[in-house]
């Protein structure tokens, strides 16, 4: 097999002819067909892969938000329904509302702080310990890592309360406050999540060639100007990739508000995939939580497209 | 066992709860089913509540004795884990045979038919009801009037207190044993709860210069959010004491109250408590650990709980005292009261030899094993005194949650369809009034989604 394929790879012309010679003339189509034959082959597993794990699940969910569909007993088709119920469902309207806040404020937290210690990164230093300790957090698993914070941020034994009531500020309801539990719990991904995210940007620094620097200082730019100038509009289709994967990551949060605040207090952490959750296999509503799940569907689509041509993350200004 | 008791951990296990789904399937595809050898069956039994563990493998083994040819391998999961868990099993069909159910979960599982009546079974069909504490076969009997699960214990809700604190306020036992309540300014209750209250400086919440921002003891006790739907070991007996119901049928009504203004009058008093500095704030403790730790810490005087929380009261170094709700307005002290029960799963392996096994568990050598473990009080009346000994032999008087049945002045957890709806709906709107401390009138908002929901199945 190993002999063929290396024949194959290096003089598919020869071993046409000598499989032609054995076996007599064949049409070009049939040909083409064997040609066709070893490329996927090739792509069956991941092909394969592609359908039992995304392609079946995402159409059977799709189909699953037009039923009534408990799980327990067969779906039952109700058209339109579930669509229909989620346009009047204030609370999926709240959840949608209070997933974009978290977005809103765990992405812009943690790109402007990733890019800081990114350029830090490359600047600064060049040690590896530095650059493993920065993604050190990213090591540990989410429902740990939320696990930890609730126990640092409680109220009653929380190190952190216990700072703030010696600096006299006296404790606060991080995870438990309406106004705070976004916030922190935004806060806590961005801690985890921010040496990752620096890291692919970290790369990204390190394509870019410094012919262009070098032209940038000898005409005299500071370093602020090198940075806005130079630097980000080079770094546009890194930033633009971190983003759309950190925005579409950012949207699915889940585990870190179902350890801290299961949703709490009063629906006021609610988030979409929470909601979702607990609509499948709290309520055993699977249909409407399937729409639900097409709807964050389309919302994390349009925003990708949108992200994507506004920021032109296909095209390098390298060229 | 109280529903909402772990709610608040239901979703933090959900990660953790799914990946053990995994595992806990494929250990019990291996544990139960077929069993070890071919001649004798495995029954596979599930319950939550590790307290109870023990008396019930007593009962297993007795079981064993007397029926050749018949197991029991009991399972235990956190209430967390069990009910994912059990859905799990249901969906691959290889759940339990018998399980432990509650209130809360067993209408929908009726209505998904994922448990068998229990009156078609020889062994559980022969159980004479009538033996039974008053009201418990009601609980556990669905609409078409089968029943569904066979009363295992029952459990009321009362208050308790630290003895020495009491003494300290210079208040006496009888004082709490003689309390009363209204809504409008607490009575004698929250006489004593403000009396019980101390602020960081040793001032008495009833006594002026009561600085309630820094409170080193609560009169009152509170936890869990505020309490499920219903506030079972929080708000209930008060609400009930203004003639107040969750449901105008005791079961299978389809509508709620909760835009009652007594209900609502009762709660702005009881989450108002919170504004005068003498019940703990939302948040302000932990809520994974229910209220209990507040008692043994001393962060609190009073607190209501459930009769399944005895013997974890009873642990405590403290010397604590037991007292039924107040004397509201309709002249009762009148507490929830609620029962676990055994369902058999519609995937029994051997549903007869199954019912055997929830019918032994309702005997009385069962239940007398149980009773004298002091983990709750067992349904047959028969072995409710066995029960009350051993609470009073742990230190604690039993009576305020023996009494309220005794005397009649109990109404039932409700048992409606649409449970999990119907808490995700409530609990929200509870939390809003507690943590928020929004008005209690904005349940009627929560009351309309609840008829909604009933009128067309959408919440």
């Amino acid at each position: 097999m190993s002999t063929t394929t290396r024949q194959i790879v290096l003089d598919p012309d020869a071993a046409r002819n000598r499989r032609a010679r054995e076996r007599g003339p064949v049409t070009r189509r049939s040909a083409r067909r064997r040609g066709l034959l070893l490329p996927l082959a090739f792509l069956a597993p991941a092909g394969l892969g592609y359908l039992v794990f995304y392609l079946w699940p995402t159409v059977r969910g799709i189909w699953l938000s037009f039923t009534s569909f408990n799980l327990l007993t067969p779906a039952e088709f109700v058209g339109l329904d579930n669509y229909r119920r989620l346009v009047q469902d204030p609370l999926f309207w709240d959840s949608l509302g209070i997933t974009v806040w978290y977005v809103v404020l765990n992405i812009g937290l943690q790109t402007v702080l990733a890019l800081i210690i990114a350029l830090m990164m490359h600047q600064l230093t060049r040690s590896t310990f530095l650059r493993g300790v920065v993604l050190s957090p990213f090591m540990v698993s989410n429902v740990v890592a939320a696990l930890v914070w609730l126990w640092i941020l409680d109220t009653q034994f929380g190190v952190a309360n216990q700072v703030l009531e010696w600096l006299g500020v006296g404790s606060i309801g991080f995870l438990t406050d309406e106004f705070w539990s976004i916030p922190t719990i935004a806060a806590i991904n961005v801690w985890r999540h921010m040496g990752y995210t620096a890291l692919l940007i970290f790369a990204g620094l390190q394509t870019l060639p410094d012919t262009v620097y070098e032209a940038a200082r000898i005409d005299g730019a500071g370093e602020t100007r090198i940075f806005f100038s130079i630097t980000m509009p080079l770094l546009r289709p890194i930033l633009a990739l971190v983003l759309i994967m950190t925005i579409i990551g950012s949207f699915q949060v889940f585990d870190t508000v179902a350890v801290t605040t299961s949703g709490g207090p009063a629906n006021s952490t609610n988030v979409l995939q929470l909601y979702i959750y607990d609509m499948a296999f709290g309520r055993f509503q699977f249909g409407y939580a399937a729409a639900m799940s097409v709807a964050l569907l389309i919302v994390l689509g349009i925003i990708t497209f949108i992200q994507f041509k506004l920021t032109r993350a296909n095209k390098t200004d390298l060229d | 066992m109280n529903a909402s008791h772990r709610r608040s951990r239901r979703l933090r296990g959900a990660l953790a709860g799914l990946a053990a789904a995994a595992l806990g399937l494929t250990g019990c595809a291996s544990e139960g089913g077929e069993g070890v050898s071919s001649s004798s069956k495995t029954i596979d039994y599930w319950l939550w509540d590790t307290n109870q563990l023990p008396a019930y493998q007593r009962c297993a083994d007795l079981f064993e004795e007397s029926h050749p040819g018949l197991s029991v391998n009991i399972t235990q999961y956190g209430w967390d884990d069990y009910w994912q868990l059990l859905t799990a099993g249901f969906i691959a069909e290889r759940g339990p045979d018998v399980f432990t159910n509650h209130v809360s979960q067993y209408p929908q599982y009726v209505s998904l038919e994922t448990v068998q009546p229990l009156d078609e079974l020889e062994a559980t069909a022969a159980v004479d009801e009538g033996e039974f504490q008053e009201g418990l076969s009601e609980l556990w009997t669905g609409e078409g009037g089968r029943m569904y699960g066979m009363p295992k214990d029952w459990d009321t809700v009362a208050a308790f207190y630290n003895k020495d604190m009491v003494r300290e306020a210079g208040l006496t036992e009888e004082d709490l044993a003689t309390w009363d309540w209204n809504p409008r300014d607490g009575g004698g209750f929250e006489d004593v709860i403000a009396r019980l209250t101390v602020d960081e400086n040793g001032v008495r919440g009833d006594e002026p210069g009561f600085d309630k921002s820094k409170v080193e003891v609560y009169g009152l006790g509170l936890n869990e959010a505020g309490g499920s739907s219903f506030g079972q070991a929080q708000w209930s007996g008060f609400a009930a004491a203004t003639g107040w119901r969750a449901t105008d049928e005791p079961f299978w009504d389809t509508s709620y109250n909760f835009d009652d203004p007594r209900a609502q009058e009762a709660l702005d008093w009881y989450f108002g408590l919170v504004d005068k500095g003498y019940m703990p704030a939302y948040g302000q403790f932990n809520q994974a650990d229910g209220v209990a730790p507040q008692i043994a810490s001393g962060s609190a005087a009073i607190a209501f709980d459930g009769s399944w929380s005895l013997r974890s009261y009873a642990r405590s170094d403290l010397d604590l005292g037991t007292a039924r709700y107040p004397t509201g307005p309709d002249g009762q002290a009148a507490s929830m009261m609620n029962g676990l029960a055994d369902s058999i799963s519609r995937d029994a392996d051997d549903p007869e030899a199954a019912a055997q096994w929830v019918a032994f568990m309702a005997s009385p050598e069962c239940q007398q094993a149980v009773a004298r473990d002091g983990v709750v009080f067992p349904s047959r009346q028969d072995s409710t005194p066995l029960a009350a000994e051993a609470f009073a032999q742990m230190g604690l008087d039993p009576e305020p949650f023996t009494a309220p049945v005794e005397e009649d002045e109990v109404f039932y957890f409700p048992v409606t369809d649409h449970g999990a709806d119907v808490r995700a709906l409530a609990i929200p709107a509870l939390e809003d009034i507690y943590a928020n401390r929004a008005p209690a009138s904005t349940l009627d908002r929560t009351n309309r989604a609840i008829d909604v929901l009933f009128e067309t199945g959408e919440g």
